[in-house]
């Protein structure tokens, strides 16, 4: 094992389970008093069960704790469930979505530098070191994909390439001539690059690139085999969520057996999604996390709706940080096209913004390695006209409507009325013929 | 009476034409012009019937999407320059076409044109004035 002995905090990522569960029962006890001095929906939920702050003695008492769904954070949207004054608050990031479905998350300068050290831990946990070129592909913005490698990078002391998501051939140019050695993406983009790499004759064995860092949306293994094979790397996945800081939550080892999950900041844990009762290692459930090392936005265990399974033994690489498995799914409907958080009722409400008939149905697949969405609406009397002209207009202003409402690229496909299927119940909207 | 023409979004997968000429033909309304302007996903079928009131009925009740749209027809001589003759006067008058399609009648030597124009009154004066004749509703539903 040529990289066993390289961690960022070895005194975090190998502290015994004692030391760990000592680091986060003081984190949680104070992290509860300042939710319930200051964020009164938490006080509210606190005060109807009865619980008060000092109840919490232990890491063990988070169970003990009310749950918290984005349904929530869009509730007291735009900041009511942050628990510091504006004045504090560095930086702010947000999920992407209409007003209805888009959440804001606040941080502080320690809040950001508790992201960037949980995103250096991440490089360091892939072999990442001080002197890696660390190329940064996730888009910069609001969304945290890129941001949050970038000040990884930084912090680590490696150097940040903040090239951003977009323009594919300069991407690989890029990699060649300044001879990037880490590269972080969504898998997708990460193959796009990769059959870029290929096209133009390029035989990646000669790039200086030797791991990737992928993340913001599932991927199979299959894809992992096939982006390595592509780009002659080793590709790892990272996983996060803006609710809870953003990539670097947790990420894969060099051993890419399970996501170390930095629990000295975020607490994991394993619930049966129908009773709420957390679930012991080995077994799926939902993952939900307890912001423990944050201040602006401590939320208190947060139901991510990602499926996944938790390990607390200990890695060989000699981490002992619980691994949570890559997520297999999620409890909800949402859609993660690429690396973008897409609910089908947010297209609904654009479609309906635009007088359109409530029947529609969503098709994402993914061709050429990038996900694609297309948007069937069926046709009204009253938008038909008699010219084609006229039609395509309609397909392109609800384009354009999606792409500045919600930051997504979609086709739109008018069909016949009557032409999707109905149903008694739920509708099915969604129809994803990726293979993940 | 302008010309009504029925207008019916077809959707870009096989069996739609069938679907509608059979539905057509089941409420015995029988086809004087047939057109097609397509796309890659959806086409628009336009149609000039006998009844078109009755296929509007059948189609809706078919759920097809259809609409009436008023276009003219104009009646030339089906030799050389006549079409041209009526398009420089559409020309000279600024007057766009929109589409048009047309089919020769059974009459030996006589063409017919529908057109879809901007200003349909406009169009008709113009050509009225340049000796274009122009059909009526009934001449051509009853042909």
């Amino acid at each position: 094992m040529p990289m066993q002995g390289n961690y960022y905090e070895p005194e975090i990522e190998c502290a015994s389970r004692e030391v760990m569960r000592y680091i986060q029962s003081q984190k949680l006890m104070k992290m509860v008093q300042s939710c319930y001095d200051n964020v009164p929906l938490y006080r509210e939920r606190m005060d109807a069960i009865g619980l008060l702050p000092g109840d919490i003695r232990s890491i063990d008492d988070v169970r003990k704790l009310p749950f918290t769904t984005k349904n929530d954070l869009r509730d007291t949207y735009p900041f009511g469930m942050f628990a510091v004054p504006k004045r504090e608050l560095y930086r702010i990031h947000a999920s992407s979505g209409t007003t209805g479905k888009q959440t804001v998350v606040g941080y502080t300068k320690n809040d950001v530098d508790v992201w960037a050290r949980c995103a250096a831990r991440s490089i360091v946990g892939v072999g990442g070191t001080k002197e890696d070129f660390v190329h940064v592909s996730y888009g910069y913005g609001l969304f945290t994909g890129g941001l949050g490698l970038h000040y990884g990078a930084e912090r680590l002391g490696a150097t940040a390439i903040p090239v951003s998501s977009g323009n594919t051939k300069r991407q690989v140019q890029i990699l060649q001539d300044y001879g990037s050695d880490i590269l972080c993406c969504t898998p997708s983009y990460a193959m796009y690059i990769g059959e870029t790499v290929r096209d133009l004759g390029i035989d990646p064995h000669t790039l200086p690139l030797r791991a990737g860092i992928f993340g913001a949306e599932p991927w199979t293994e299959e894809m992992r085999r096939e982006i390595e094979r592509l780009l002659a790397i080793r590709a790892y996945d990272i996983y996060g969520l803006s609710e809870i800081a953003g990539p670097g939550v947790s990420c894969e080892c060099y051993l890419q057996n399970g996501l170390h999950v930095q629990e000295d900041m975020f607490y994991p844990e394993v619930i049966d999604p129908n009773t709420g009762e957390p679930l012991p290692d080995g077994v799926y459930g939902e993952l939900v996390f307890t912001c423990i090392g944050k201040e602006a936005l401590p939320l208190m265990r947060y139901r991510t709706r990602d499926i996944c399974k938790l390990d607390h033994s200990p890695c060989e690489c000699g981490r002992t940080l619980v691994r949570m498995s890559k997520p297999r799914g999620r409890t909800d409907d949402m859609l993660i096209i690429r690396g973008i958080n897409v609910f089908p009722s947010q297209i609904e409400s654009v479609l309906l913004e635009l007088g359109m008939d409530p029947n529609y149905q969503l098709v994402v697949d993914r061709k050429h390695n990038l996900d694609t969405l297309e948007v069937q609406v069926e046709m009204t009397e009253e938008m038909f006209s008699d010219t084609v002209r006229n039609l395509e207009n309609i397909e392109h202003r609800i384009e354009a409507a999606l792409q500045s409402t919600l930051n997504i690229v979609a086709k739109v496909r008018l069909l016949e009325p009557k032409s999707l299927p109905r149903s008694e119940g739920k509708a099915k909207r969604v129809i994803d013929n990726r293979q993940f | 009476m302008q010309i009504q023409q029925l207008s019916i979004f077809v959707e870009n997968k096989s069996g739609r034409l069938a679907h509608i000429t059979e539905t057509l033909a089941a409420a015995n309304v029988d086809i004087r012009a047939i057109s097609v302007a397509d796309t890659s996903d959806f086409g628009i079928l336009r149609l000039i019937v006998d009844r078109p009131q009755d296929a509007v009925k059948a189609l809706r009740e078919a759920h097809l999407t259809v609409s009436l749209t008023s276009v003219i027809a104009i009646g030339i001589e089906d030799q050389p320059g006549a079409f041209a003759k009526a398009m420089r006067v559409l020309a000279d008058h600024s007057i766009g076409v929109e589409y048009m399609y047309a089919f020769i009648s059974r009459d030996e030597g006589r063409a017919y044109v529908i057109l879809r124009v901007e200003d349909s009154e406009k169009a008709e004066a113009a050509l009225k004035e340049n000796g274009i004749s122009l059909l009526s509703a009934e001449e051509i539903y009853g042909m």
